[in-house]
């Protein structure tokens, strides 16, 4: 008899500490979630590139975890000059202005030239052929506007919690932004879409 | 009045002149004759906000079922089903991101770093299976948790572990837990998502090393069931030990144990405590004893490993990119080639004093924190310790609620049938 009392004491005494732990746990996820939820933000980050910062060091063909990357090259058609010697087609050392392939900067052959007007050129970007090693980029911020950018394409990133190219950016280029404005073009009208 | 239009002009063109300083415009651009319009940059929208809200919304419906049937139906058929869908949806739906696991990071990151606002549906990822946790014991990782979901169907051939075995390979997930901490709090890394070995699987893509390693895994989880979850989950030790005091929990019996002993090898994970003998009393001034030396062995445990931790500072901090690019610049090797890093720090135009300065910071940063984590470490060390010295008494077979991952298997072993009143 005595035994079974004790048990039972025993039993809600363990059960007390039990709900005060329990209460306390409560309460602290609470406060955790409280303290973030004061400067939480009920849109969604999204990973992306500063233009500003890139070095088109390669990195961002080879560290997505997609292949091909989800970061390609974009042309921000309002910087363009309309080149004819395109800094971003050709490669340095083109003599002549054709179309041949090994003239091309591009290793895929993504970026398409097209005749606007005499003297001047508009150039379009395969995304389905990019893969974003930045080669286009480079040529045309050393040689021209600056109007090829990366950036990571939202239809094809998988917003990974920690973006595998973020982390190995040489440039620590990349930021979460929020998803209301998530490109980040440099130039002249990176306020305006255009 | 001619003064102020001429600062403005000056204001406008400089401020000009910095937006600028990237795009250089070379070549303006033509005005074109024949009516050509120029296409407008493309820049497709992300993932709709509405996805995030679903993910919410089925992480708690998820929850919900699996308890009901754990706690409620007691039915490992349904719970089977369940990870099958959760595999589906948070698995290959959501390619793996967000999950609870990984979300300990990004509450870690934003709780040390107030710039970085973080998601409410990430909060809501992180809190949500804790507090269903505290209730209800480990139903989140009984099917609902993808990674948990795609080891558990590849439990076939369950070989049992000697106890021992499990309590030292128990003691990796906290040191996993602690180093994740630490590199989150420290914006370094992101090292439980880096090393995800299932994520691959999802996404269906990924480095060959990761493949291998998620396949070894699932592999070796025909025989060690769950070897993540068991042996590396940091997530899973915080699970572990909220459960530890839940309000309710999966039983085996539906009513009373009559210690048949049919449960007894049921249990995958070795989570089924067995009844134990009454031992003689033990004499109390043996009890004195054990508990006077355990209130010195603990405290001391905890300052050895702050300690060590602290002398290992610099070795965790050398992860840090920061801290790497700051050892490039002390020592430079002037017969290669600048790194991409260093090119890269060369032309933001950051000046190198400062950037020390920054990484002493973050130093030091490691510093306390290899303190703290000796000192948890320590002190979980010696809390295993004691839990192995400590004599529990126990008549029946019960899952161990700290283990036990609630998938229901031992259920169907038990011959009680529930009291029909
Ligand atoms: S990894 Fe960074 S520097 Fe390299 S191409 Fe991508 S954004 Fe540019
Ligand atoms: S050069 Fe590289 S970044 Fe530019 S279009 Fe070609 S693949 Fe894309
Ligand atoms: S977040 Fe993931 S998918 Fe998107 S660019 Fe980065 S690595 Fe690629
Ligand atoms: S232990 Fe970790 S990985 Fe396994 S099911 Fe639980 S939360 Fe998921």
């Amino acid at each position: 008899m005595e035994s079974s009392d004790n048990k039972k004491s025993k039993i809600s005494r363990r059960e007390f500490i039990n709900s005060s732990v329990r209460f306390s746990i409560v309460l602290g996820i609470g406060a955790i979630g409280g303290r973030l939820l004061t400067r939480s933000h009920a849109r969604q980050m999204v990973w992306q590139l500063d233009t500003s910062k890139c070095i088109q060091c390669g990195r961002c063909a080879t560290n997505c975890v997609k292949t091909p990357s989800a970061v390609k090259c974009v042309h921000v058609y309002s910087m363009c000059g309309y080149c004819d010697l395109c800094g971003g087609y050709f490669r340095p050392e083109t003599k002549e202005l054709t179309t041949a392939a090994e003239n091309q900067l591009c290793p895929t052959s993504a970026i398409r030239r097209k005749f606007v007007e005499d003297p001047f050129f508009q150039y379009d970007i395969d995304e389905k052929l990019c893969i974003g090693c930045g080669k286009c980029v480079k040529g045309c911020g050393a040689f021209g506007n600056g109007s090829l950018q990366l950036q990571v394409r939202h239809d094809l990133c998988d917003n990974c919690n920690e973006c595998a190219i973020a982390r190995d950016c040489p440039a620590g280029a990349f930021s979460r932004v929020s998803s209301d404005s998530p490109y980040l073009f440099s130039g002249f009208d990176s306020k305006k879409k255009g | 009045m001619k003064k102020t239009v001429a600062y403005t002009v000056l204001i406008f063109i400089i401020s000009l002149q910095l937006y600028n300083s990237f795009a250089v415009q070379r070549f303006p651009k033509p005005e074109f004759e024949s009516g050509y319009i120029q296409p407008p940059t493309s820049t497709p929208d992300p993932r709709s906000e509405a996805f995030a809200i679903l993910d919410v919304v089925v992480l708690i419906a998820t929850l919900s079922v699996v308890t009901w049937m754990v706690l409620k139906k007691r039915n490992r058929n349904g719970v089977f089903w369940i990870s099958i869908f959760s595999i589906a949806y948070f698995g290959f739906f959501c390619e793996g991101c967000i999950c609870a696991v990984g979300s300990v990071q990004n509450v870690t990151y934003a709780l040390f770093n107030p710039v970085y606002s973080i998601p409410i549906t990430v909060i809501a990822f992180f809190a949500i299976p804790i507090i269903f946790t505290v209730f209800f014991g480990r139903t989140f990782c009984a099917g609902v948790c993808p990674l948990g979901a795609i080891q558990d169907i590849f439990v076939l051939r369950p070989v049992t572990l000697k106890s021992w075995l499990l309590k030292v390979l128990g003691l990796i997930p906290f040191i996993y837990l602690g180093l994740s901490i630490l590199y989150a709090a420290t914006s370094t890394d992101f090292i439980i998502c880096r090393y995800d070995p299932f994520v691959g699987f999802f996404r269906l893509n990924a480095s060959f090393t990761m493949f291998m390693l998620g396949g070894i895994f699932l592999l070796l989880g025909v025989f060690i069931a769950r070897p993540y979850c068991r042996f590396l989950c940091p997530y899973g030790v915080i699970l572990n030990l909220v459960s530890r005091v839940s309000k309710k929990h999966l039983t085996i019996t539906p009513a009373k144990c009559i210690q048949c002993k049919l449960c007894e090898n049921s249990c995958p994970f070795g989570a089924i405590d067995k009844p134990v003998q009454v031992k003689e009393k033990e004499e109390s001034h043996k009890a004195v004893r054990r508990i006077m030396l355990l209130t010195i062995i603990i405290p001391l445990l905890v300052l050895i490993g702050g300690y060590v931790g602290s002398r290992f500072h610099e070795n965790l901090a050398r992860v840090n990119h920061n801290v790497q690019l700051a050892q490039i610049l002390l020592n430079p090797n002037n017969t290669q080639p600048d790194s991409f890093e260093v090119t890269a720090f060369k032309s933001s135009g950051k000046s190198t004093e400062e950037f020390f300065k920054e990484t002493a910071l973050i130093v030091n940063k490691f510093y306390i924190g290899g303190w703290i984590l000796g000192g948890f470490l320590g002190l979980v060390f010696g809390l295993t310790l004691t839990s192995l010295s400590i004599f529990k008494y126990q008549e029946d077979y019960t899952p161990n609620k700290g283990t036990c991952l609630s998938c229901a298997r031992c259920i169907d072993f038990c011959p009680v049938k529930e009291d029909e009143r």
